[in-house]
């Protein structure tokens, strides 16, 4: 099954590779992996989808949390907002190039470049939506794709926050 | 105060209370080398970094306190990485400082570079590539805090040439505080509850210790709970030293080489309360039958390891010491006798090593040595039959006295951390059990403990063979014996000779109990060579009935 986790790590060099080598080193499989800065410049959040059983999960979880530069890991559950983003460069000719942005359009997705030959479309969304869009290109020649990991974040009042006073890994 | 990096290093280490450091210079860290010339501190020149990083260690256990190591860069730093890793497997607290290449250079493959921080990745509990010379003060206090504090384990430092060699100006680091970094002391409140609950509901407790209760100085309170809830005490290989032998409550060691009353009693306990110990796969070889029809309690300061091996009821997070203080707290008693002496019976079973026709038998040296020695006395092992059968029959009665590479199984671990023991506890007698293969591995180590007049009792146990692996290839590969006799061992009474040793063999059991006076009396570095029967076995082939059903069971 696959979760989602949101980390709070230090924005430091070297971290990510220690949360990347810590995957591989004990055999757990990440689907995806983003990672930015957060509304404070020190810490950075990571977005982590791995497949696993709840077992998998939980050592994972322990895992991470026992990597001295990690300061919070959550799991996310499946409601939350999940987002990716796609950058699609497809063939349109003169022919195709109409049709081609009318489903970029069913999809609300962009239109980023455009050439005499080649369409870029810009989509975000879940990894379902960017499947169906992809789905809908493959016969008109997709050419180069490129996609960001999954990035998440609860709803409602819910978040993975760093609490200066009682936050307790 | 302006000073330069190397000073900062160095006041930082002073400050840390560091007495002693064991290591190996080379141009990368000789600017540090260069300020403890003139400090306080004493360094132990090694003769291969690895050996600098087990004697940091075999220090650190004996003292409670942490143990250092420095190295060069490149070679001098992977030298070094066997012993950290066996450090980090036993969650021992080092700190080894590495020399680098300049700042400017680094990540330019030049000469004698290498990425040290990743290379030790998995295995120290951190690490620092120290950039800004102004923050060493900061960085060396952190890492001993690190080092030290919760699950210990090493750190590393790497500290450029050119890092070391900037002058900065100095300021005293603040406190420690890391976020990201607070180990829970305290075990749950609402779990010490249930485990209290479970003991008086239990009719069959059995405690398991392990490595943990050692760090954590939590024998009282283990002696203290085993008493009042009438249960017997069994110990990983790691946890030896937890539980004094010679209470009438202690089991022995358990595992796949355990004793034969730990792992019955094991197996049909009700409760198991399991302190500080992993229960990896040498303690626990069948994880899902362990504990089966018991409830199991696993207490442990690293969350990470509960659950991780063995399944679990009652899991309580914090220190064993903290959390047994507030176990003990509670109305807990139990005064039921029915289940000690059935477990009494068990411990009469007896596993040797076999017949031993042709050389000495390795248990009589073992419990020869136990007569004789101080009961406070140090035991290193090495790595072999011969560190299980010292786990097996030497009676160790207190912590920090039973040091052995549990984790990583390091062979030649054994001669270094016997160095860095006696350096550590000069009052105490060291004494040494090695294999004619692991003596071999960190051989020059012999020169240092001359050098530092470290007078370990070295007991060689010459079989001729890589014994435990010679064992497995009998048992799992039909005999068929390959790679495993040591054909070119030179004469080790000479070789000692040639380092100024003092060293004599024994060939004749007769003789066993006057070689180890001699042993323990001599002050100064001595090696008795004894001459085991190379068919000397951790399973002996030929075991009654009760040693079979034994062996299934945990094999
Ligand atoms: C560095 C290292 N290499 C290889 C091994 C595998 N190994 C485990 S025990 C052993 C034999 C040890 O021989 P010796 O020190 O003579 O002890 P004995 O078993 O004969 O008592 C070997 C080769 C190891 N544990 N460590």
């Amino acid at each position: 099954m696959k979760h989602i986790l949101g980390v709070l790590v230090e924005n430091r060099p070297g971290v990510l590779s220690k949360v990347s080598g810590l995957f591989s080193r004990r055999g757990f499989n990440i689907e995806s992996l983003a990672v930015g800065i957060t509304e404070n410049p020190d810490i950075s959040r990571m977005t982590i989808v791995v497949d696993g059983d709840d077992y998998t999960v939980e050592q994972v979880t322990k895992q991470l949390n026992k990597l001295i530069d990690v300061i919070k890991v959550a799991n996310i559950g499946r409601e939350s907002v999940i987002r990716e983003l796609a950058l699609i460069k497809v063939k349109a000719t003169s022919a195709t190039r109409n049709e081609i942005i009318e489903i970029a359009n069913i999809f609300r997705a962009n239109i980023v470049d455009i050439s005499k030959n080649y369409l870029t479309i810009e989509i975000t969304g879940d990894s379902e939506k960017i499947a169906a869009l992809e789905d809908m290109l493959r016969d008109f020649g997709i050419k180069e794709m490129v996609r960001t990991g999954a990035i998440a974040i609860d709803r409602g009042s819910k978040m993975i926050k760093y609490d200066e006073d009682k936050e307790e890994k | 105060m302006k000073m330069l990096g190397a000073q900062a290093l160095v006041k930082g280490l002073e400050a840390e209370g560091v007495e002693i450091v064991f290591g190996y210079p080379g141009a990368a860290i000789m600017q540090v080398y260069d300020v403890l010339r003139d400090s306080n501190i004493h360094h132990v020149l090694v003769r291969n970094e690895q050996g600098a990083a087990h004697a940091a260690s075999g220090y650190a256990r004996v003292t409670g306190k942490v143990g250092v190591c420095i190295s060069t860069s490149g070679p001098g730093a992977t030298n070094l990485i066997t012993g950290i890793a066996t450090a980090y497997m036993d969650s021992i607290p080092i700190v080894a400082i590495t020399g680098q290449v300049p700042l400017s250079m680094v990540g330019r493959d030049v000469f004698q570079e290498v990425d040290i921080t990743g290379a030790t990745e998995p295995f120290t509990k951190y690490s620092y590539l120290v950039k800004d010379p102004n923050d060493i003060p900061q960085i060396v206090k952190e890492a001993f805090y690190i080092a030290s504090t919760g699950r210990p384990g090493p750190v590393l430092i790497d500290l450029p040439k050119d890092v070391a060699a900037s002058t900065i100006d100095y300021r005293e680091p603040g406190p420690v505080f890391i976020r990201s970094y607070r180990p829970t002391y305290m075990g749950h409140p609402g779990q010490v509850k249930r485990v209290a609950k479970a003991i008086v509901e239990s009719k069959r407790p059995v405690i398991c210790v392990g490595g943990g209760c050692i760090t954590s100085s939590a024998s009282p309170e283990i002696i203290e709970l085993a008493e009042r809830i009438k249960a017997p005490v069994a110990s990983t290989l790691m946890g030896i030293g937890a539980f004094p032998s010679g209470h009438k409550l202690y089991l022995g060691m358990l595992g796949q080489h355990g004793i034969y009353a730990a792992n019955r009693a094991i197996n049909e306990a009700d409760l198991l309360i399991v302190l500080g110990a992993r229960m990896g796969d040498r303690a626990v070889v069948k994880p899902d039958k362990f504990g089966q029809g018991a409830i199991v309690v696993h207490i442990d300061i690293d969350p990470a390891e509960i659950g991780k091996n063995v399944g679990t009821n009652i899991p309580i997070v914090g220190d064993i010491k903290t959390t047994l203080r507030e176990l003990l707290k509670k109305d807990i008693d139990r005064n039921d006798w029915g289940w000690l002496s059935k477990v009494e019976k068990w411990k009469k079973v007896r596993l040797g090593v076999g017949e031993c026709n042709d050389g000495l038998n390795p248990m009589e040296v073992i419990e020869a040595l136990a007569a004789q020695a101080p009961k406070d006395a140090i035991l290193v092992t090495d790595v072999g039959q011969h560190q299980i059968w010292a786990g097996r029959y030497y009676p160790v009665e207190q912590p920090r006295t039973f040091l052995t590479s549990g984790g990583l199984g390091t062979m030649g671990y054994g001669l270094p951390a016997a160095i860095g023991a006696k350096l550590g506890q000069p009052d105490k007698q060291v004494m040494l059990i090695t294999g004619d293969g692991s003596l071999q591995m960190n051989l020059a180590e012999l020169a240092t403990m001359v050098q530092e007049k470290a007078a370990v009792k070295i007991l060689l146990f010459n079989n001729h063979h890589l014994g435990m692996v010679r064992e497995l290839q009998q048992h799992q590969l039909g005999e068929r014996y390959y790679q495993t006799r040591m054909e070119c061992n030179p004469d080790f009474v000479k070789l000692a000779a040639a380092y100024g040793i003092e060293a004599f063999r024994v060939e004749n059991s007769d003789e066993i109990d006057e070689a180890i006076k001699r042993l323990l009396e001599h002050d100064g570095p001595i090696i008795g060579e004894f001459m085991i029967d190379p068919m000397a076995n951790v399973f002996p082939v030929s075991r009654g009935d009760k040693d079979e059903a034994h062996i299934r069971r945990i094999s």
